[in-house]
């Protein structure tokens, strides 16, 4: 079969469509995993919202029952009305995280012996799982022996159970997620601040600008790479909000620190009942409010693809 | 350089600052060392009230003694390097293909496929708990370090082929064309060309998602459960319901649970800040 005259002809017709099928080739095994464990997943959720079900027995069709639930859980001012207030205060509080970077960076960005030791310890808290960090904050809180009241204490206050109290226990977890957030925000800066262009402070300084001038008019245009970053994670980090909670109140007291994406854990698969199908119903309308987000960063970078 | 460097400051500045260094430092750590000073103490200064005081002697290696052979913490230590690895493993395998797909090559749907990859890495993942539990249970995989893998590979794909793409992307294009010219088939171009020069972007994924999986939570509790499988982030909680108000042992745990990644990031610090820019700021 293989005659000489067999082979170019096969080699020609391969070389010919190669580059055709090479990139569906290289994509196909990665592609086929994301299908399967992300893109699909997210189509089931929304059919499944439409759905009562245990996890075990056969679904039953409620239509937009799920939602109609929800509804009344909002307009009773219910749990699900308590989440979703709560995951706008994380997502407007979390935003301080890149001010609070950025101040940090600021103070960090000279070059005095020791200082790459000390950034780099800075952005420590990053690097720990949130469960550690939930952990040590919810020490840090504690009412018999935390730091906070320990401190509160020697000004006569106190004591204060922060995540024991409705009205505090949610800027408590935030303040405590707040920490790792703000160190990746810094880490972020700190990159863009190297990049920043000498020859435009210099001239910016010889027009007679300093400090917040300066860092308003020349510094911070320059870094917008690094602050697109730092709100797309800290958007994203504030809406998935979930092992703070999870470790330090379990949405407690009394579910006033339910956010979402804990709430939706807990209906679905916690002791409180595994409603699968109302459980899909909160994702669905969590995923509704990231799309949002995610459409806007996508704008972004398809605009920038095209140079505009 | 912004601020203004401050070698030029009048001398008192200068002393300020280096003063505050590490007092600032020490503040923003305190929570840290605080925990770090439990987990040295012995039972009986929490029982005397005695929080922040010395310690009354120092007991660190009976404490971590105990986390190290008493308790299941060295295998969920275990199960978190079992599950890392293999997920990194994958993850760069993966995304070194399917960067290099969108990166190089042009065709119709390459921007949207790429937008899909980029919108997948930011969807909450309540919207996939339940149909990826379901999946795991029917592949037979519930509660085994196979099934967090997998699913963590597919995850982490979305991120790690934004991250590649854009590195190839800024890799000079004429290299591939010149391969081309000279007949060398696109797999070989992959291999011998533009692999080699992916290593320091394969360096920084790794780093990165060897600290992202490490520390992952949620899919650990979604879809696992005991001793056998459970990474050290959902084991610690387990460890401390058994350790309830052994603060010193709690401690040392949370800090022995820590510090891999910890480890990751000192030794590899310089790619661990090149991945979390996404290559963006350079």
């Amino acid at each position: 079969m293989t005659t000489a005259a067999d082979i170019p002809e096969q080699e020609s017709w391969f070389h010919r469509n190669q580059q055709r099928i090479a990139p569906w080739l290289f994509l196909a095994p990665g592609l086929l995993f994301f299908m399967v464990y992300v893109i699909i997943p997210v189509f089931q959720s929304f059919n499944l919202s439409l759905y009562e079900w245990d996890g075990l027995g056969a679904a039953e069709y409620v239509g937009f029952r799920n939602y109609e639930d929800l509804y009344w859980e909002w307009s009773d001012r219910d749990a699900f009305y308590i989440s979703l207030k709560n995951n706008l205060i994380w997502l407007l509080l979390y935003l301080l995280a890149i001010p609070a970077g950025l101040f940090i960076a600021l103070f960090l960005n000279q070059t005095v012996w020791g200082i790459r030791l000390y950034k780099s310890l800075f952005f420590f808290p990053f690097v720990i799982s949130q469960v550690v960090v939930g952990l040590v904050f919810t020490w840090f809180y504690d009412p018999t022996f935390g730091l906070l009241n320990e401190f509160l204490g020697m000004f006569g206050m106190g004591p204060l159970n922060v995540l024991g109290d409705e009205r505090f226990v949610t800027y408590g977890i935030i303040f405590a997620g707040l920490w790792p957030q703000t160190a990746y925000c810094m880490i972020l800066y700190l990159t863009g601040l190297n990049a920043v262009d000498p020859e435009q402070i210099e001239a910016g300084r010889l027009d007679g600008a300093k400090g917040a001038k300066m860092l308003w008019h020349i510094i911070l245009p320059q870094l917008r790479p690094a602050t697109f970053i730092a709100f797309v994670v800290t958007i994203i980090g504030a809406l998935r909000s979930f092992d703070l909670i999870s470790i330090m109140t379990q949405g407690g007291p009394f579910g006033s620190s339910r956010v979402l994406a804990y709430y939706m854990f807990e209906v679905a698969l916690s002791e409180y009942g595994f409603r699968m199908g109302y459980g899909a119903a909160i994702a669905v309308i969590l995923f509704l409010i990231m799309l949002c987000f995610i459409a806007y960063f996508l704008w972004s970078m398809y605009r920038e693809e095209k140079g505009y | 350089m912004f601020p203004k460097p401050i070698e030029k400051q009048p001398r008192a500045t200068q002393i300020t600052y280096q003063a505050m260094l590490p007092l600032a430092l020490l503040l923003w750590l305190g929570p840290l060392l605080a925990v770090a000073l439990f987990s040295v103490k012995p039972e009986a200064d929490f029982t005397n009230a005695n929080y922040w005081g010395m310690p009354s002697s120092f007991e660190g290696a009976f404490n971590y003694g105990q986390v190290f052979f008493n308790s299941d913490m060295p295998r969920y230590l275990m199960n978190s390097f079992l599950i890392t690895v293999p997920t990194v493993i994958g993850c760069v395998a993966l995304s070194s293909m399917t960067g290099f797909a969108l990166g190089i090559y042009k065709f119709k749907s390459n921007l949207w496929i790429f937008f899909m990859f980029v919108a997948g890495n930011f969807v909450p993942f309540q919207i996939l708990m339940v149909p990826v539990r379901d999946l795991t249970l029917e592949l037979g995989l519930y509660n085994t370090k196979t099934g967090l893998v997998l699913f963590h590979i597919a995850f982490q794909t979305g991120f790690c082929t934004l991250f590649m793409r854009n590195f190839i992307r800024a890799l000079p294009f004429e290299l591939i064309e010149a391969a081309r010219v000279e007949g060398i088939s696109e797999w070989r171009i992959f291999w011998y060309v533009v692999l080699p020069l992916m290593k320091p972007a394969i360096a920084a994924l790794s780093v990165l998602i060897f600290t992202f999986i490490w520390n992952d939570y949620f899919w650990a509790v979604v879809l696992t459960q005991g001793a056998e499988s459970q990474p050290v982030t959902a084991g610690i909680t387990s460890f401390n319901a058994q350790f309830r108000a052994a603060y010193q042992l709690m401690s040392a745990g949370s800090i022995v649970a820590a510090l891999p990644p910890v480890a990751m990031f000192f030794l590899m610090q310089k790619h661990f800040i090149a991945g979390l820019t996404l290559g963006a700021v350079k």
